[in-house]
């Protein structure tokens, strides 16, 4: 039994590590005030770069640190348009994410086919020769490491514990009162951005490099729309939102444990599976109205002009 | 000296029509920039890009009917747009439209008459509707957000046609291929023009344009519509129904995207492939925007993107560019759009820098 659960549990990890990674990064920017509905051009486009550079330089962590610049560079963009001229943000999103796509497939048309050797002594280092739990250190990658400690640790000890985090949380609620105080409103929301850029670069890496260990257009698939969502769905609570990334996570995986089971139902309905999720629960958290109003930052997509 | 953006006292009408210009003409520099970058001569490399496409009939029939769809659907959603409802699932709702129409030609075409063809469009608007409906549907009863409930949507319609050729309906005679049964003569669009493609579906999407119009400037509905999207707030101290806007705006897209389905598989292609839309769906978007939500502006805005379309297939041909080049250009020419936008609100002002105090004070009105 237990030899049973582990690769489903396992499957389920790597799945939904790349859910974390963008979902906490769109959930930092959205508590901020700004609804960056880019995430998934921004994770085409880190996947791409991500898989160039580790590709070329045979270093996954230089591709993880480029894909990182190149989502904190396209948020830069989007920031300037939404933040800066107040344009609208959804319409920003959407162009970001059309950008995003359009500027992934030509980048990596030339990497279409190539695989990326990974080299397997590179995960999990040491702690693999351990007996018994060996195993489980060498199938976790470090990035999925790291998107427990750094990410969902550091995030929940920023958003509920750390000043900067109340300041962020301030601009997010009440711009209007946080600029009173003396918070730099348009500078937070900037960095807030970034941040979620620069994490939707980390999970566009991962699912290039770490996850499919090559490029192909279509190799997103929709993952950052459902991060988007998946902030919903987490009512604005990253420990909600991790919960979440592996749920959905599961769902990806679906099709394994039906394949497992001998359920022979149609491929493609099982590929539809994370989509569907996606709806079902958007309609179950949304239906609860005074719970959207208590748990949505009031000013979430809503411009703020410092000038009044 | 500094810039400085100020805001218009009233949005600016000629920023409105010169936005997408400055946009185009902006994309253009990009697209130069990109060419001097792969090695190309960049004024010669954007000539053939841009009218090579353009040489001879035949390919202003393939401009005509490439346009179409993207004409066709852009009217639909610029409506939902108007009425601040989001729908950015055109590409499901044409994928639906290609079940539908499909299903239709399939099982009737062989041996149905000359209504084949019209029950393939009522069917492909159905589809498309339906689809359209979940999200409307949704956000009405439930509250749930139209753009990503639309947007899941485009995958699990994608995943259900790749299900339907890869499965019942793949071609027994089709060597294995993903793709259907050829399509029986009854289920096609006639050809408008001798020795081009262009066929029947481009009268469909003029007649778009002009319901479109005729909704949108001169009825009441459309003014309900465009009061609800300007402000929530009024429109309902006036009475009209958000939800019905939702509705409206939603269907109208819908019911437009599931047509350009069915022009897809009854046009040129006469077959249905797992790839029956090459992003349709998503580039309606940008058609939508970039002719100002306006049917008479995306008439144009269609043509310019249908282009853009074929240029991409020059670029790979002539100039030894990846065809995804056009999807990077349709994503610069959205930003710029929406850049240049900002001058519709705000105009630049050039000032001479000036100590921060004066500054505080002329802002004191």
């Amino acid at each position: 039994m237990g030899f049973d659960l582990l690769p489903i549990l396992l499957s389920t990890l790597i799945a939904g590590t790349p859910l974390v990674y963008a979902g906490l990064g769109e959930l930092i920017t959205e508590r901020a005030g700004v609804l960056n509905m880019g995430v998934e051009g921004t994770m085409v486009t880190g996947a791409v770069v991500a898989f160039a550079v580790a590709l070329t330089t045979g270093n996954l962590w230089l591709g993880v640190l480029a894909a990182m610049a190149a989502g904190a560079l396209l948020s830069l963009l989007f920031a300037v348009l939404a933040i800066s001229f107040r344009a609208n943000q959804l319409a920003v999103g959407l162009a970001m994410t059309i950008f995003g796509t359009g500027l992934g497939s030509y980048l990596g048309k030339p990497y279409v086919g190539m695989a990326l050797v990974q080299d397997a002594t590179q995960a999990g280092g040491g702690l693999a020769q351990l007996p018994v739990v060996g195993p489980l250190f060498s199938a976790i990658h470090p990035l999925i490491w790291l998107s427990w400690d750094y990410c969902s640790a550091a995030v929940w000890y920023f958003l509920a514990r750390s000043r900067a985090g109340l300041a962020l949380r301030a601009v997010g609620e009440a711009p209007t009162s946080a600029h009173a105080i003396g918070y730099p409103v348009v500078r937070i929301r900037y960095w807030a951005t970034l941040f979620g850029g620069a994490m939707s670069g980390i999970a566009g890496a991962y699912m290039s490099t770490v996850y499919a260990s090559l490029w192909t257009e279509g190799l997103i698939a929709g993952r950052g729309w459902i991060a988007v969502a998946l902030v919903v769905f987490a009512t604005w609570r990253p420990e909600r939102c991790i919960a979440g990334a592996y749920l959905f996570g599961g769902a990806t995986m679906a099709q394994l444990f039906a394949q497992s089971a001998g359920i022979g139902l149609p491929s493609e309905l099982m590929s539809a599976l994370p989509y569907l999720a996606t709806i079902v629960v958007l309609v179950l958290i949304s239906r609860d109205s005074s719970l959207m109003r208590l748990s949505v930052p009031a000013s979430l997509g809503k411009p703020f002009n410092p000038q009044g | 000296m500094s810039i400085r953006f100020e805001l218009r006292a009233q949005p600016s009408k000629t920023m409105v029509w010169l936005s997408p210009i400055m946009a185009i003409a902006l994309t253009c520099c990009v697209a130069m920039v990109i060419f001097a970058l792969a090695g190309l001569e960049p004024v010669s490399a954007l000539a053939t890009f841009i009218f090579s496409p353009l040489a001879d009939l035949y390919s202003v029939g393939e401009l005509l009917i490439k346009a179409a769809p993207l004409i066709l659907i852009a009217v639909g959603l610029a409506i939902g747009f108007r009425a601040g409802v989001w729908n950015v699932g055109g590409e499901g709702q044409l994928i639906l439209g290609v079940i539908f129409g499909g299903f239709i030609a399939l099982t009737y075409g062989p041996t149905g008459g000359i209504w084949v063809l019209p029950a393939m469009v009522v069917g492909g608007a159905i589809g498309g509707a339906l689809w359209a409906g979940i999200p409307a549907f949704l956000r009405t009863h439930f509250n749930a957000n139209e753009i990503l409930t639309s947007l899941m949507l485009n995958y699990v319609a994608q995943l259900w046609l790749s299900y339907l050729i890869f499965g019942p309906w793949r071609d027994p005679a089709g060597f294995n291929f993903p793709q259907s049964a050829p399509l029986a003569p009854s289920a096609l669009f006639p050809t408008l023009i001798d020795g081009t493609r262009a066929n029947a579906s481009i009268l469909i999407a003029l007649v778009a344009v002009g319901l479109g119009w005729a909704l949108m400037s001169k009825s009441f509905v459309g003014f309900q519509l465009k009061v609800t999207g300007l402000s929530e707030g009024a429109a309902k101290y006036a009475g009209f129904s958000a939800k019905r806007a939702v509705w409206i705006g939603m269907l109208a897209g819908g019911v437009a995207a599931g047509i350009a389905g069915v022009g897809e598989i009854a046009g040129p292609l006469g077959q249905i492939f797992p790839t029956a839309s090459p992003g349709y769906g998503y580039a309606a978007i940008i058609v939508a925007f970039l002719g100002r939500l306006n049917p008479i502006g995306i008439l144009f805005s269609g043509l310019l993107m249908s282009l853009l379309y074929l240029s991409g297939d020059v670029a790979q041909m002539s100039l030894g560019l990846p065809s995804s080049i056009t999807g990077l250009f349709q994503g610069t020419l959205l930003f710029f759009l929406l850049t240049a936008d900002v001058l519709i609100h705000y105009r630049l002002a050039l000032e001479p820098a000036r100590p921060l105090y004066r500054r505080e004070a002329s802002n004191g009105l």
